[in-house]
């Protein structure tokens, strides 16, 4: 009836938890459940992508375990999750990516950034520990053009692969084009850029103890924010090579530098407080095979920032080519790696989010 | 850190919203605070785990409640449900201080939300927890162990030392070990004995052998027992319980809300006999719910069975478990063991009585039988669109109203007449002084609450001096 072990898990616990509703105002999944009877896969895994583990649930259900009827709903939806990641990924045949995620980044990584020092190095020859200053410093090795169009092409694919997959989910969900542009998308956007969900209904996100707290939503915001400011600096740095013929590097002060140094911290700070989060967090409350994918994604994330800080900091000094070499083939590991891996939950929790805005408007109820 | 051998201030029986808000409230209050909560730390809280919000007078609406609910208003819901059995005094007095309790219990670290769906008619009078009852309790037990109240868990009090009105110490037995534990003052908030099922027998008979129990299995009496065995009044009905139909597929303790049945009304329930035997359409749910408990002990096997068709499955708040469901009345019969042919006679019998009408589930529609004993008085339609369901039913027991009489300042009253010197009750333990029989959605919590507040701000005065 289900596809896997942990959809028929999930929807045994939504059933028991739609009998029980006590947790309507701790985030958006209960609300949701509460306009259904019945739970296919599309509603679960719409469902599991609402759900932004805040861990609240668990502490407050009082048929959590040990209770007989054994109810975790941050750990079995996490758990469905994942696998959605998988199931809609595009093309299908690369969903395989997601069983040992942690194994498949590490190694598209290691490819990809042996690949850029490799190339370098064969096309630099002798200049490749040259020091190097001056406007175009960065593309005495590897043309600015060749550089964007490598790099086009990779986002433009991971583009194509999330909208494939967003497709898939949103036609499995039930989405329709009702309110989409008159305020289901606004509404979501509005919720996701606060993380309304990840406070347990004002009690704060659980993660170690019963204790809430805001911790995560704050490493959480440093992360995404830290991630927009990075792509705000690539894009103004892009407008100033192509509109204005000014070539990176930029001075310190400069618009592009100051957005990708205060990004660049926060996808420092962000990453490293979400790793010390989920390695302090209750077990209890994370599905055990997920963690791969997880750190994976932090650990990418981290290294795009640090190498990107050094790179500014060595600009000046023989390690230039060395560190953009890094630089480079982290990035565009991040880049051919985001459909396939944490990147998406991102997306399919805004996507989530979209389509609860549009039921909430239709105003659906499980009850006639 | 629990110290069994000091001498506090306070020792509390009991874990959940009385006890706790006697502990914060004593504690705050200046005493040293000692909780026994007889259950493991996930278990603890007592009925308290179940619940889901309280009732409190209120003279304008709130960001989570929809309008004024005023102290005359609460008194006289509360004379409606326990038909008089009340001691005005002290319900006016909890009514009054249930304005406060809004307020104080949120400083507390309480957090409140709108009614839940499906609970509509109490958005106004009732304030529901943020996360239901359990995380109710563990606001209150954080708050607690901030201030510097000592819990222990799986800590049964077992005895009493009490000399005259005078109490003096109490025994415990922490796992295998007993440790006597003295105290200046003892506030019991230790519930009911609905768990006891030997107990409960010696009202019922073998029948409480088949009772499923609401609540975890840690809420046996055991200090109510001890209390009214040395000299405390007694108040409440011993043999009277608030008892539910509940679906007989629950486990026998702690299946909570989730295994109740909105759906009496929409159907006809039979006995083990395929016969009827109430007039399910009597009056709106909420009026009726707490009779079929009772109605369903009073049955062969303490077993019942609510049998409805496909027009009523969307109508009601889906339980825990999925009703039977067959293409057939003769079929559904077979899959619950009950005999064919009378289930389907009797289904015959009703839709041959059922008279013509506009049904309408939300309000008394007069839908109803003719000549068929009982009748149905409303939402009477016929059983006859497949598929259909059935529901198995057992009492489902919630609590008890035995309890220990006090006076408006929680203090215990003996036998004699006379104030106990030190000894003080709240919540459900002393709820028959205020809820004698009946219930009113919330108002438990509200007696736990209030005479907790004041349990432990009159136990650490009385501890001072």
């Amino acid at each position: 009836m289900h596809a896997t072990e942990a959809l028929a898990e999930a929807d045994r616990l939504m059933t028991l938890c739609n009998s029980c509703r006590y947790c309507e105002g701790v985030c958006a999944v209960f609300p949701a459940m509460e306009m259904r009877r019945s739970f296919g896969d599309g509603d679960l895994n719409y469902l599991a992508n609402l759900c932004h583990s805040c861990g609240a649930c668990y502490y407050d259900c009082q048929f959590s375990p040990p209770h007989e009827f054994n109810v975790n709903v941050p750990q079995v939806l996490e758990q469905v999750r994942a696998d959605s990641y998988a199931a809609y990924a595009w093309p299908g045949i690369l969903s395989g990516a997601f069983a040992r995620n942690g194994l498949v980044i590490s190694i598209v990584l290691a490819l990809s950034v042996a690949g850029f020092i490799l190339g370098f190095r064969a096309a630099a020859g002798a200049a490749f520990l040259s020091v190097e200053t001056g406007p175009g410093a960065f593309y005495r090795v590897m043309p600015h053009n060749t550089m964007a169009l490598l790099f086009g092409l990779a986002f433009l694919y991971a583009m194509v692969a999330l909208i494939m997959g967003v497709r898939k989910f949103w036609r499995d969900i039930g989405g329709t084009e009702d309110d989409l542009g008159s305020g289901s998308i606004w509404q979501a956007i509005k919720d996701a850029s606060r993380l309304r969900y990840l406070d347990g209904g004002s009690a704060g996100c659980v993660n170690e103890d019963e204790k809430g707290n805001d911790r995560r939503k704050h490493y959480h915001h440093a992360t995404f924010y830290g991630f927009m400011l990075c792509f705000a600096a690539t894009c103004v740095a892009t407008i100033y090579h192509y509109l204005f013929g000014r070539q990176a590097p930029y001075p310190w002060w400069d618009l592009p530098v100051v957005l990708g140094t205060l990004g660049g911290i926060g996808l420092i700070v962000g990453p490293v407080g979400l790793l010390a989060a989920k390695f302090r967090r209750d077990p209890d409350l994370m599905a055990r095979s997920n963690r791969g994918m997880d750190v994976a994604f932090l650990v990418m994330l981290f290294l795009t920032s640090v190498t990107g800080i050094l790179l500014l900091v060595l600009r000046a000094t023989p390690a230039l080519n060395p560190m953009l070499a890094l630089h480079l083939g982290v990035v565009f590991a991040l880049f051919v790696t985001m459909p396939y891996g944490k990147f998406v939950h991102g997306i399919y929790r805004f996507v989530a989010l979209v389509r609860y805005a549009q039921e909430i408007r239709s105003g659906k109820t499980s009850i006639e | 850190m629990t110290d069994f051998s000091r001498k506090y201030d306070v020792l509390i029986a009991g874990g959940g919203n009385a006890a706790l808000c006697a502990a914060i409230s004593a504690r705050r209050a200046g005493a040293s605070v000692l909780v026994l909560e007889a259950a493991p730390k996930f278990y603890r809280g007592g009925n308290t785990r179940h619940t889901r919000n309280m009732r409190c007078a209120h003279d304008s609406a709130t960001d989570t409640l929809t309008g004024p609910y005023p102290e005359e208003e609460f008194w006289n819901d509360l004379l409606r449900v326990t038909e008089g059995e009340t001691n005005e005094e002290l319900a006016r007095h909890m009514i009054h201080e249930s304005k406060e309790m809004l307020v104080w219990i949120r400083e507390q670290g309480v957090r409140f939300q709108p009614s839940l769906g499906g609970t509509l008619s109490l958005g106004r009078t009732n304030s529901f927890f943020l996360g239901g009852g359990r995380a109710m309790l563990n606001a209150l037990y954080l708050t607690a162990e901030g201030l510097g109240v000592d819990v222990a868990y799986d800590a049964e009090v077992v005895d009493l030392d009490i000399e005259h009105s005078f109490f003096k110490s109490a025994t415990v037995r922490l796992g295998t070990e007993h440790r006597t534990v003295h105290a200046g003052t003892l506030v019991a908030a230790c519930g009911g004995f609905e768990s006891n099922i030997g107990w409960l027998k010696e009202y019922w008979g073998p029948p409480a052998e088949n009772f499923l129990i609401r609540g975890t299995r840690y809420n046996q009496g055991g200090v109510l027992k001890l209390l009214l065995a040395k000299g405390v009044d007694r108040i409440g009905d011993p043999t009277q319980c608030h008892a539910v139909a509940i679906d007989a597929r629950a486990p026998k303790y702690d299946g909570g809300i989730i295994t109740r049945l909105d759906c009496v009304v929409l159907g006809i329930v039979v006995n083990e006999q395929a016969q009827r035997f109430y007039d399910e359409g009597e009056d709106v749910w909420p009026k009726r719910y707490a009779i079929w408990g009772r109605l369903v002990a009073g049955q062969p096997n303490q077993i019942a069975y609510i049998v409805f068709d496909a027009k009523s499955l969307k109508l009601f708040m889906p339980s825990c478990f999925p009703a039977i469901e067959a293409p057939s009345v003769r079929e559904l019969a077979g899959k619950v063991g009950l005999d064919p042919s009378a289930l389907e006679q009797t289904v015959a019998t009703f839709n041959a009585a059922v008279q013509p009408g506009h049904f309408d589930h939300t309000q008394l529609d007069n839908c109803r039988t003719e000549g068929l004993t009982p009748q149905k008085s409303n939402w009477a339609r016929r059983i006859d669109t497949p598929p259909y369901y059935v529901y198995p039913v057992r009492p489902g027991i919630t609590f008890t109203y035995l309890g220990t009489r006090v006076d408006k300042h929680a203090r215990m009253l003996m036998a004699d007449g006379k104030p106990a010197a030190n000894m003080f009750a709240a919540g459900e333990i002393m709820a028959g002084n205020v809820l004698g029989r009946g219930y009113a959605a919330g108002v438990g919590m509200t007696i736990g609450s209030v005479f907790g507040r004041i349990a432990g701000r009159e136990a650490a005065i009385n501890a001072r001096n």
